[in-house]
Order: structure tokens, then sequence, then C-alpha cells
């Protein structure tokens, strides 16, 4: 593609300067996110993906610090901005939802007064147009009486209800790009079915980019076009929904996809990844996995592995990837 | 239901907390109402169910951590009341959700799994102890020098084998599973299922085993059964509960789960509910389901289905199925 993709992270890299030492969240992420795409990043706890959402924001705490790395949106470094440009820019062109909607809406303030505000800050438009578009975009993400319930207060809502409100707020403004960081894993399986299939309507009505972060390879294989797998801060693998689901050549990801359960006429097993997670202050030399792998060889000890593309749309970061290639290679030659 | 003799029988369990609402007004939570299974020796049972269901309520009800206010509980032919529960905890044992509180962090793991051992003097001596106490880590995965150590030096997966060991402590013969693996992450929640499987293998243990995560539950059990507000709605072997549910509940509760699998995600048929669970103080009239149900007729307004048996085994409580 000759046109500059909507948002390009180029080898980010993000710390965290703690008493203990450097913990080393994001080491060195690269992607590209096109218009009107879902994009979704999965990886467990700790594997740097909020973290990598976080910095794009730059939202990071203080401790937190972008030590290498670009952020481009429409080919603009962001991570330049002024802490003024940044805040306009945050919610008007890129804006984020969280996992606990609670906690990010503020108790003492009315649903209203803090729906309003964030379409105040962006546009500039009368009250009675702010108000208007307040009870539109609850009307869009579906809450009944949005007159009604913009007076209420967030502890009247169930959480289903308020995620539905944190998106209306995040959408007011029309951004290219929603973060979604864990949107459903607070709620129930009702309720989370309800806010996805929000989520994938109005993305289908105003066209926005998606990030979708999140743990649950059923959300994840639902919602994206493109998945990103993470491990220790680094991508293990990238590619269409497909590609990673039937054709996953990174050990971590074959090991996500044989650890959960799946219903099937036969009781089969299921195959856990050992040991534990990379720990973030001592990252080994090698691959970040190579500790937990089944498979790893003497060169994924020494040296990590660099993304290897393995056709148009699918990229893996794995030695064992790079020997499969090689013998298909020379098998191809042979032959 | 059959005469056979099951191991573990809970017969039309209640369990209401009082709660307190303004100055004069008292209203009453019925968390479990009217909640009755069986369980089998060595089988595990599957309890579903979204948030403030009563899932966990029923657990601990079985258990008499919280009195029943009705309903009785039979283990092994017996009933088990509040008097002789002291018999019966060497034989029923729980794990908890949160393997983080769940552990006294004062404590090393050799005190936190010694101490079932200690209560029920199961040891002669202290090497005896000491060998128990190794033979237990070992069992669950662990190994004898993390004897010595406290719970915080220890990641999730870990802690919670630590919780299983404690509850194997006493050679149970039945585990109440309280969403056991829901605060781990999937590599480690699939070390943790496994490691429950093995000790059924291995020592015949019964589970009631309660999750959210109806892809865990229905990989775990051999029956399931889902709740809604307090109640059993349906009730039956695990595969047919999942292949063709007949609850309108259930059906649309496993129409929601998200599959881990792009084709099959691209052909489902999601069942969407329409709104959010009642207050079980404000409790619907009827059938608790019809205020979301897309059946809902007069009749579900006017009276509570009660569980009926629709084939072997299987049973639903809906006047529409």
């Amino acid at each position: 593609m000759s046109e500059t993709p909507l948002l390009q992270v180029k080898n980010l890299h993000t710390s965290f300067f703690t008493d203990a030492g450097e913990v080393k969240a994001v080491n060195g992420i690269s992607y590209n996110l096109d218009a009107g795409r879902v994009l979704g990043i999965v990886g467990e706890s700790g594997s740097g993906k909020s973290v990598s959402a976080y910095s794009i924001m730059r939202i990071l705490t203080d401790t937190g610090r972008v030590t290498e790395g670009e952020v481009l949106f429409k080919g603009e470094n962001i991570l330049n901005y002024t802490p003024q440009q940044m805040q306009k820019f945050r919610g008007s062109r890129i804006s984020m939802i969280f996992q606990d909607p609670m906690t990010c809406l503020n108790p003492t303030f009315t649903i209203g007064s803090q729906l309003k505000e964030a379409i105040r800050i962006h546009t500039n438009r009368t009250k009675e147009e702010i108000e208007a578009r307040a009870v539109e975009m609850l009307q869009l993400v579906g809450v009944n009486e949005p007159e009604r319930r913009l007076r209420q207060y967030p502890h009247e809502h169930s959480g289903g209800m308020r995620q539905r409100v944190m998106i209306a707020m995040a959408l007011a403004c029309e951004p290219d790009i929603l973060i979604a960081d864990e949107p459903t894993t607070a709620l129930d399986v009702t309720i989370q079915a309800q806010i996805l299939e929000l989520m994938q309507s109005l993305q289908k009505k105003m066209g926005m980019a998606i990030i979708m972060i999140t743990h649950d390879l059923g959300v994840i294989a639902d919602m994206c076009d493109e998945i990103i797998v993470m491990y220790g801060g680094k991508v293990c693998e990238r590619g269409t929904a497909d590609e990673i689901f039937y054709n996953p050549r990174h050990e971590y990801t074959k090991g996500l996809i044989r650890s959960i359960p799946r219903i099937s006429e036969k009781h089969e097993k299921l195959v856990p990844i050992g040991g534990s997670p990379v720990d973030l202050l001592n990252l080994p030399k090698g691959c970040a996995f190579a500790a937990r792998c089944d498979h790893a060889m003497k060169i994924c000890l020494e040296q990590p592995p660099e993304e290897v593309e393995v056709n148009d749309c699918h990229i893996a970061a794995c030695w064992n990837n790079v020997r499969r290639m090689m013998e298909e290679q020379k098998g191809g030659e042979e032959a | 239901m059959s005469e056979q003799k099951h191991l573990v029988e809970v017969r039309n369990l209640k369990k209401y907390f009082p709660i307190k609402s303004g100055m004069m007004n008292k209203t009453v939570l019925k968390a479990v109402d009217d909640v009755s299974f069986t369980i089998d020796e060595g089988e595990t049972l599957g309890l579903v169910g979204e948030s403030g269901c009563g899932k966990t309520t029923v657990g601990r009800t079985l258990l008499h951590l919280y009195t029943p206010t009705a309903g009785e509980v039979y283990f092994d032919g017996k009933q088990v009341t509040e008097k002789n529960i002291g018999e019966f905890r060497k034989d029923m044992q729980i794990v908890f959700q949160d393997p983080y509180s769940s552990l006294n962090p004062r404590m090393t793991v050799a005190d936190i799994i010694g101490e079932p051992l200690d209560i029920h003097k199961l040891y002669a001596n202290k090497q005896e102890r000491a060998d128990k106490i190794n033979e237990l880590l070992t069992l669950v995965g662990l190994n004898s020098e993390h004897a010595n150590r406290y719970a915080h030096e220890f990641s999730g997966g870990q802690r919670q084998r630590i919780g299983i060991a404690r509850a194997l402590a006493v050679n149970p013969r039945f585990i109440v599973c309280d969403e056991p693996v829901s605060a781990l992450d999937v590599s480690i929640q699939a070390q943790i299922i496994n490691t429950f499987e093995d000790l059924q293998q291995k020592l015949g243990i019964a589970y009631l085993f309660i999750a959210h995560d109806l892809l865990v539950v229905q990989h775990m059990s051999r029956r399931i059964a889902v709740m809604y507000l307090g109640r059993v709605v349906e009730i039956g072997p695990a595969r047919d509960i999942i292949n063709s549910p007949i609850h309108p509940y259930s059906e649309s509760l496993i129409s929601a789960i998200p599959m881990p699998d792009p084709e099959t995600a691209r052909h489902k048929n999601r069942i969407i509910l329409e709104g959010d669970v009642p207050s079980p103080l404000r409790m619907p009239k009827g059938c608790p389901f019809r205020t979301r149900c897309r059946y809902a007729t007069k009749e579900c307004e006017e009276s509570r289905p009660a569980l009926r048996e629709i084939s072997p085994g299987r049973f639903v409580a809906c006047h529409h199925r």
C-alpha cells in the first residue's frame, strides 16, 4: 500500500523506572493500522498490551516513559506533541475505553455533565447543541430514556450501562481510532455479547478503526480483522484472524490456542503452557518465551528472534518458524 | 428422582439474606431459592450463571458456611445439619476463587497445608506431618522446597495449587470449586484445570465446579446446572445442554459465548438478551426470566414454572418447553 496508514507504531519501547529497577514493559513493537479496521492485541497479564496503548495515548503513570520509537498518526509523530496539543488530540482523534467503567466515571458528577464535558472540550457547539448531541449519543449506544439518564449518577447504572456511557463519551467527537482496553472483561457473558454487538454496529456506522486489547481469544476471534499476539513486551506474531488461528507460527500462539477449552464431542485434554510468565525486570537475552517453550533451540536462548514474513498478511518472530521456512524452501528446491 | 444413592444430595435449598433498607423497611434477598440437585461419587457437576445468580451462595450454603434458610443437604445418605457439620468437614472441602485473599499472608505454605492436618489430627508425629505436607505439594505440582515460603512469594497459579493442596489435606471425597480458575491467565488456567482432572482420576473426588466461563465448565463437567436469579432453570448432561439448550436463558447464554475460532464466529447466530438481570430484591413475579425472554407470555407472568423432567436426567423450568 502506498498510502500512509492511519496509525503507525514504530519500534516502541516503554519502561517503568521503579525502585527495583527498570521494568521493560514494551520492548520494540511495530504495527500499522488502516482506517476502519479492527486490530486485536492479545496477550496475558504483563505482556505489555495495555502499556503499549497507554504509550500511544500518553497516559502512562509518572514512573513510565517511552524510551524509544515513534507513533505516527497520519504521518505525524504524536510523541512530540506538547501536553496542550495532546489534550486536544485525545478524545477527538483517538479515544479510549477501559475495563472498569465504574472507576473511569467520576461518581460525584452526573452522566450528563461528564458526557457533555467531552463534547464541549473538543467542539465549539452551543449549549443546546451539546445537550442534543449528548442525547443523540446515548440513543446511539442503546441507552433508553436518554434525557432521564443524563441527570443520573454513575452508581445508578449497571455495569453494562456504564460501559455504554463510556462508549458514548469516547465516540462523541467521532474519533478516527477507538482503543478498547479489555472493554468486556468485567461484564457477564450476555452483557458482553450486547457490548460487542454494539461496538461492531457502531464501527460499521461510524467507520472508525478499533484497537481491541484483550486476553480473551474468543472476543478477538469475534471482532478482529487483524491480530497481534504479544508476550514479554514484544510482538510474537501478527496476521489476519484466520492466519493466526489456523496457521499459527509462533510457539506461544500455538500454546495459547491449545490451552483453551473447546466444545467438542470427545473429551480432549488441554495442553497448558508450562512455567510462569517472564520477569520483566530481568528479560532474557534471547527469545522471551524460550524458558517456557517446548521447542526451544540453542539460538532461542542466545539471540532474540526477528520478525519474519510468512506471507503477505502474516509476520512471526520465532526461530522455529525460521527453521521451518528454511526447510520448506530447501524441500521446494530439491523437488 | 431415582432411588440410587448419591454422594451429595441437595433438596429445596434456600438461602435468604435480610437487607435493611431505610429505617423501618426490612426486605429479604433471596440469593438461593429452592435449589435441588445431586452429585454422584467421582462426578463433576458444573454450575453456571451470571454474577448475582446465587451460584457461589449455593456452594457455601451446601457446606454450611452459610446457614441454610430452608432445605436439606445429604452427604453419603446422611443428613448434614448445623450440629453435625464437623463430622463432614473432612469429606467436603472448598477451593476459593481468589488465590490472593484466601491464603493467610502470615503463614508459611507448610502451615497453611498443615492446619487441616492439625485440626483433624491426621498424623502421629512431626515427621509424619512434614511427609504428608511434602506429599500434598508434589500431588498438586509443587515441591518440598516451597514448604517454608510465604504465599506472597508465589504466582497466581501456584497459589491456587496451594489452595488445592489445603483442600486435599484431609482426603475429601467432595470439593466445591468456586470459580477456581477465573482469576488466572489462559495458559495457567489450563494447568490448573488439568490438575483438577488428574486429581479426580487419581483420587475419585467429586466436584461442584462453579464458574461463569461456559467453555471451562463444559470441559470439566459431566452434567451442568444453569442458574438464573437464585433458581436452577435447566440441569442435564453437559453435552446436551451445550449442543441443544432447551431453556431460553441457557439458549442465549450459550449463544453468547465468544468462540475462539474465527470461522464459527462468522457464522454464529447470537441471541442478544435485552436489558440487564433484574435486581434480586425486586424479583419479577412468575418466571424470573420473563422480563428478558423472547417467548414470554401471560402464563409466565402468572405462575412460576417448576423444574420438569423433559428427557431422562434432563430438567427444565419453562412453561413453553
